[in-house]
């Protein structure tokens, strides 16, 4: 098979980090190629580059053997390269036949686009309706509304960036039949993963990428997870252990048949949902995104007072009319999914950042005015005791790497000495040293006693340190499930709406 | 009241809103694309002093409205030039269109107040401004090119990665709303007035702005808010003339009393505002290079 795309020594720095370092390597024709690496290794950025989404500072790309210049996203396509994006790029208020049209290179009418897709949907097993609001789909059927966008022109090259991160285990299995098929018919899928069974039982060639540049292109037949995980990290990481002779017989945080009723059609309303939290346990709330976690983290948070119906209660007490600070006051602590920007200002220092969220403590201030000398022991001691990475307190919060702003912003909440804590997606987007760091913090914490809830769009993460899991869906939270008789189809089953 | 009395009044309504309609139609189509222009009474003064200055130095009606429209192309080229390739406030860098216009407006218009010229016949504008409105929500939501407007006021970076040229789709949105505020003031100083007087637009710039949002951009409903809206500002005239005894100041507040009224109403319901308001307005689109 000859080579339908060839890097030749890719390089793109963005200020301060160097995104891709002399990239080369050659993608097979009719081939699942994988690009695998930890989040910032740079498989987003060279594909995007492929796509004409960005522009390399140096460097050369050859689609079957002829120097292809891509400039913009619509060369790439005339070329026959198409993109499948990790995070959509389609129009919410627009119908799915508008969203499909708008996709197209050539124009048609509407009838002959239906009698395309509905070829297109037949063939791979796709479900369409093309009459309805992008709003009103679910991530899954946003997705497959993604990939017969593409499909429609006939593409010699499908780029997909991380497409199972918003799936279940169900439709995943379902999105990698489609994809064999579609390499049987022709087409050469470019898949990027940080998965790494999924790339072993997917692919067929894999590139592993490490801080911007290629540490090998390789066949993935004799490969396991354990070597590919290493290859990737370039050491080993251990996994945090959960502990599992506790007893749990404290109530400490109840929810109470809560629910919303709002008619804006752009969020999930929450449906009855009710859960009970003992002392020192961890529960993790799984499921796709979308299905309601932003909103069940507003409530919890209460920053926008948002309208809703139930209870909620932290050691007997009912907090719903309580504000955020009030609640933060009874020893509850949030981690918010949104690093910059909501967990921390991006143009404030870090000692700065603790006063903003520590504010409802007297002792930060003398009077009116800041106590910095405060702020800056407890900043220096977060960043002592949580292992993060910077050169001082002053240090804008923007300037951290993910990972280290993520561990600042835990330790800054876990040394307030918190009772229960609600964490939003603690390890999205960062290197697996901080992952792991996190992981094992959370584990520790709850063996001091403090109750822990997570929201995660990770199944092995949940799963690694939770003792109880529930499934959101569409708004409805299942019955927990045990983590140490939890098998994984029942939870795909539940991450479907397969639960009463 | 009698019948010649309505028909009358029904006249003077459709003469005094029509330059909204133009004006509104026009911003409708920008703010569909993503693009919040403030500059529609600035544009609105520039293209009626140019098309009345042309039109006394030439006396020809057709060059008079060329160089009227041309005028907008120039001033609304300016304004995309600047949102869109600097990327300035679009606000700030709106009103700044406005303030300049009303200034050069005066400047140039100062010799010509009071001219007398010989107006064109209104009907063949409100006849226009009627297809206007037809044809503009026939673009809008049955062709392909009007989805793409759509889809780059909607979504600007996914529009960008599907291979659509945003920062032309705007420049030729912000153009067209442009030349019709530049034809809205022509025809309130040839057709409708018909002479120049400074700052005679008299703040209808302002309500053609409220009407797009009052219409939640719907090109039917803007119709319908214009002539409400100019209805309402007739209603001064003829209430005193029916002999209702109210201040006249109070009649001439009532077109901007009711902006703000309507403005508030529609602001109440933020949900509805959320759902019909092009997502990507008045964000600036940087290529992501």
């Amino acid at each position: 098979m000859q080579s339908i795309v060839e890097f030749k020594n890719i390089y793109k720095s963005y200020p301060g980090v160097i995104a891709n370092d002399d990239v080369s390597f050659n993608i097979k024709e009719q081939s699942i190629h994988a690009i695998l690496g930890e989040n910032g290794a740079g498989k987003s950025t060279l594909v995007k580059i492929l796509y004409g989404h960005v522009k390399p500072d140096s460097g050369e790309i050859l689609i079957n053997s002829d120097l292809a210049i891509i400039n913009s996203p619509s060369i790439a396509k005339n070329l026959g390269i198409n993109m499948v994006f990790q995070h959509f790029s389609l129009f919410e208020s627009l119908t799915v036949a508008e969203n499909l049209i708008l996709g197209m290179n050539e124009n048609i009418s509407l009838s002959k686009l239906k009698d395309k897709s509905k070829t297109i949907c037949d063939k791979y097993g796709f479900n369409l309706n093309l009459n309805s609001p992008i709003s009103s789909l679910s991530v899954g059927q946003r997705q497959s509304v993604e990939i017969v966008r593409s499909l429609l022109n006939n593409p010699k090259i499908l780029i997909m960036d991380e497409p199972t991160s918003v799936l279940t285990p169900d439709e995943i299995s379902k999105l990698f039949k489609i994809i064999k098929n579609l390499v049987k018919d022709g087409l050469t899928v470019i898949f990027i993963s940080h998965k790494l069974e999924e790339i072993i039982n997917l692919s067929d060639y894999v590139t592993i990428m490490r801080n911007g540049k290629v540490v090998s292109t390789i066949s993935t037949q004799n490969e396991d997870p354990e070597t590919l995980g290493y290859k990737m990290l370039g050491y080993k990481v251990s996994k945090a252990k959960q502990v599992s002779d506790i007893d749990f017989s404290m109530d400490i945080f109840n929810i109470k048949n809560l629910s919303t009723q709002s008619k804006d059609p752009f969020t999930i309303n929450l449906n009855t949902i009710d859960l009970n939290l003992k002392k020192g346990q961890i529960f993790g709330i799984a499921g796709v995104a979308g299905n309601g976690q932003k909103e069940l983290m507003e409530i919890l948070l209460n920053e926008n007072d948002y309208e809703f119906t139930g209870d909620i209660i932290f050691k007997g007490l009912n907090i719903n009319n309580l504000s955020t600070f009030q609640r933060k006051s009874l020893s509850i602590s949030y981690v918010t999914e949104e690093r910059l920007g909501h967990s921390a200002v991006p143009e404030m220092s870090l000692s700065e950042n603790i006063f903003l969220s520590m504010n409802h403590k007297s002792e930060f201030k003398k009077g009116d005015f800041i106590n910095f000398e405060k702020i800056n022991s407890y900043a220096s001691d977060v960043i002592k005791n949580f292992n993060v990475d910077t050169p001082s307190y002053n240090v804008k919060a923007g300037k951290l790497s993910g990972g280290n702003l993520q561990k600042f912003i835990i330790g800054r909440e876990i040394m307030s000495n918190p009772e229960l804590l609600i964490l939003s997606q603690p390890t999205w987007g960062i290197d697996a040293g901080s992952e792991a760091f996190i992981k094992n913090t959370i584990v520790e914490l709850s063996q001091k006693g403090v109750s822990i809830i997570i929201i995660s769009h990770d199944l092995d993460e949940l799963l690694e340190v939770c003792h109880l899991i529930s499934v959101l869906y569409e708004g409805s939270l299942s019955n927990p499930l045990n983590v140490e008789d939890i098998n994984i189809s029942k939870l795909g089953k539940y991450m479907g709406g397969l639960f009463d | 009241m009698s019948i010649e009395l309505i028909i009358g009044i029904l006249n003077i309504v459709l003469i005094s809103t029509t330059p909204l309609v133009f004006a509104g139609i026009g911003e409708l189509v920008t703010e569909k694309s993503g693009v919040l222009n403030l500059g529609l009474e600035g544009l609105m003064l520039v293209g009626a002093v140019t098309g009345f200055i042309t039109l006394v130095i030439t006396g020809n009606y057709f060059y008079s409205l060329f160089l009227s429209i041309i005028s907008g192309v120039i001033l609304s080229g300016i304004f995309a030039f600047l949102v869109l390739n600097l990327m300035t406030n679009q606000i700030a860098t709106g009103l700044a269109l406005t303030i300049f216009g009303i200034g050069l407006s005066a400047m140039l218009g100062k010799k010509f107040g009071g001219t007398p010229i010989d107006g064109l016949n209104p009907y063949y504008f409100i006849v226009i401004s009627f297809l206007l409105v037809f044809f503009v929500a026939y673009f809008l939501s049955k062709t392909k090119t009007g989805l793409i407007v759509r889809a780059v006021g909607e979504n600007h970076n996914s529009a960008y990665s599907l291979g659509y040229n945003v920062i032309k789709t705007r420049y030729l949105t912000i153009i067209f709303g442009g030349v019709m505020s530049s034809l809205a003031g022509y025809y309130i100083s040839i057709c409708y007035a018909p002479m120049w007087q400074e700052g005679m637009t008299a703040g209808r710039g302002w309500i053609a702005l409220a009407l797009v949002v009052f219409a939640t951009w719907k090109p039917w409903r803007l119709l319908v808010g214009a002539y409400i809206f100019g209805g309402v500002a007739i209603m001064q005239m003829n209430l005193q003339a029916i002999g209702v005894k109210l201040p006249g100041q109070f009649f001439n507040m009532m077109p901007y009393l009711a902006t703000i009224i309507v403005l508030v109403f529609i602001s109440s319901n933020k949900l509805r505002l959320k759902l019909s308001a092009p997502s990507s307005l008045n964000i600036p689109f940087e290529k992501n290079q």
